[in-house]
């Protein structure tokens, strides 16, 4: 039976994930050296996910209240408020989500009517256009540029608004360019969303992860921008707790309340024990976060040395675990530098383009990987230059 | 704590070279820093660290609780000191609660200590009394933690 009419149009046209493509085929190799992983390398630390089992050796197994914990959303708005400086109610304005892309549907879904635009700056993260298109809206790419450290610039914006336009999307520290904002370059952008009426969806997932003492600014924090900010944040990066799938949004009460009502029939709650040990996280894990942002920056600063070395240009990024230098030195595209080193010298990394058309000529390496593996990859990517030029 | 001393602590063994570009500084600074760490007597050496249960004829190690009597001018310094002087002492601290010292002793077996223990240690003046405690098993040594944990795996490639 043809099943192929029957699936949805809008999502039977969505393209798969390049990331998924690429995996398929890094997955039948053997003894690869991954620079294409958008996670921690380090385990959750001990304290955390003790407290885990801890939540289920107390028989805590049971459903939670839909907006999460309240002891939880306690500890996540006085987080917030000392870290970025936004005052939110932990009652009606913050809700639990499993991680921070459950948080992008629903606020997307809450938002969007058919038709509406959502800027979003590219490259991006890979589920940023799909969630907008599966929300019915049309999703509209802002191309940053590696001249300007892939930062997304108010005259930028500002050329791609239209009438239609309804919600902005940014991720600073920004997946997969390690892109971040200023203070000045944020409130430029905050002018014209209060100008064009619109919302912002701020996803900073990376936000302590940033590094030579940059400030990181939350355009949530910036006058006038709280009212009509989504706030997205969660467990995943610095706590290193991918696997709990666990994040946050706040919101004003109207926006939590709508998508409250998504979460609620979808998913219900996000799960018990992972909400236990995110409480653990927030009391107590600054230390290890602290020591593994600092690991990150050791890591950071060898694998730009290196990429500059051979000739690929990589600025040095201030925030989150990824670098994306420019490959268009080595005479090949994108996904042909990715493949060929992969299959000659066993390193994976991400092409470009798997974050949008924006990312070509560049691929994504993560140096969330121990240093002896960095340093091994770094040479064989000499050797494969090597080459590919001769 | 010095960024340097984090990345020695992480991995002695690491090179000038690599050093500089994990920390972004020249070669030169880093080894300028280096020699004024050692001179400056904060890093005092380096040393593998040894999973001793796996070296055939392996240490024997034991943790010795000593009780000492201070003394006027100086406390406990002179006696910890003349204890610590022993090559069978690989560590020597003053602990606070019931006993004064803590020393780490090695030997190549068990009676090499006991002797150690019973003839040296003991029988030292202002000695007041020691509690002996042998190493059965070792879960972590320096950091490094010993249990054979099955790895999780990361996926190679993820979003």
């Amino acid at each position: 039976m043809p099943l192929n009419k029957h699936i949805a149009h809008h999502v039977r046209d969505l393209p798969k994930s390049g990331i998924r493509e690429f995996f398929d085929i890094v997955a039948q190799e053997k003894e690869v050296i991954s620079l294409g992983v958008g996670e921690p390398d380090f385990d959750t630390p001990w304290h955390i996910r003790e407290a885990a089992i801890y939540s289920l050796e107390h028989g805590r197994t049971h459903y939670t209240s839909n907006l999460g914990l309240p002891e939880l959303r306690t500890s996540i708005c006085k987080y917030v408020h000392q870290h970025f400086g936004v005052a939110y109610d932990p009652r009606t304005e913050v809700i639990i989500t499993v991680g921070v892309s459950e948080a992008i549907d629903l606020a997307l879904r809450a938002m969007i009517n058919p038709g509406d635009e959502v800027l979003y700056h590219e490259p991006c993260y890979v589920s940023y256009a799909p969630s907008v298109t599966m929300a019915h809206g049309i999703a509209v790419a802002i191309p940053t540029r590696a001249e300007e450290n892939f930062r997304l610039t108010a005259e930028a914006l500002a050329e791609k608004i239209t009438p239609r336009s309804k919600v902005l999307m940014l991720n600073f520290p920004c997946n997969p360019t390690g892109a971040t904002q200023s203070r000045a370059e944020l409130e430029k952008i905050a002018r014209l969303c209060i100008d064009h009426d619109l919302i912002v969806l701020t996803d900073e997932i990376y936000s302590e992860l940033t590094y030579d003492g940059a400030e990181h600014v939350s355009i949530a924090s910036l006058p006038g921008m709280r009212e009509r900010c989504v706030f997205l944040h969660g467990f995943s990066k610095a706590f290193a707790m991918t696997g709990f799938r666990i994040g946050y949004a706040c919101a004003p009460a109207a926006l939590t309340d709508a998508m409250m009502k998504i979460h609620q029939y979808a998913i219900l709650c996000a799960n018990t024990m992972s909400q236990d040990a995110a409480i653990e996280a927030l009391e107590n894990g600054a230390r290890a976060v602290e020591a593994m942002r600092r690991e990150y920056e050791t890591r950071r600063n060898y694998i730009v040395a290196a990429f500059n070395e051979l000739g690929l240009e990589c600025f040095k990024p201030v925030g989150s675990f990824y670098i994306f230098p420019k490959i268009t030195n080595s005479g090949l595209t994108s996904r042909e530098f990715s493949l060929g080193l992969l299959e000659k010298k066993k390193v994976a990394c991400v092409p470009g383009p798997a974050f949008g058309a924006s990312g070509e000529g560049f691929v994504r390496c993560c140096y969330a990987t121990s240093l002896d593996q960095i340093k091994v990859a770094m040479e064989r990517i000499g050797e494969f230059l090597g080459e590919v030029k001769r | 704590m010095d960024p340097l001393i984090i990345l020695l602590r992480r991995n002695a063994r690491t090179s000038v070279e690599d050093l500089a570009k994990e920390l972004s500084l020249t070669p030169a600074v880093v080894a300028e820093r280096l020699t004024q760490l050692e001179a400056d007597g904060i890093v005092l050496g380096y040393q593998p660290i040894v999973d001793q249960q796996k070296v055939q004829a392996g240490l024997v190690t034991a943790v010795v609780e000593v009780r000492i009597t201070p003394e006027r001018g100086g406390g406990f310094d002179r006696l910890a000191g003349r204890i610590a002087n022993f090559a069978e002492v690989q560590s020597c601290y003053l602990i606070s609660g019931g006993y004064d010292l803590l020393v780490v002793v090695e030997g190549n077996t068990l009676q090499d200590i006991a002797a150690f223990i019973s003839e040296k240690l003991s029988t030292i003046k202002g000695v007041i009394s020691t509690a002996t405690r042998f190493r059965l098993k070792t879960y972590k040594e320096n950091g490094v933690s010993l249990l054979r944990e099955a790895k999780p795996q990361r996926l190679a490639v993820t979003p």
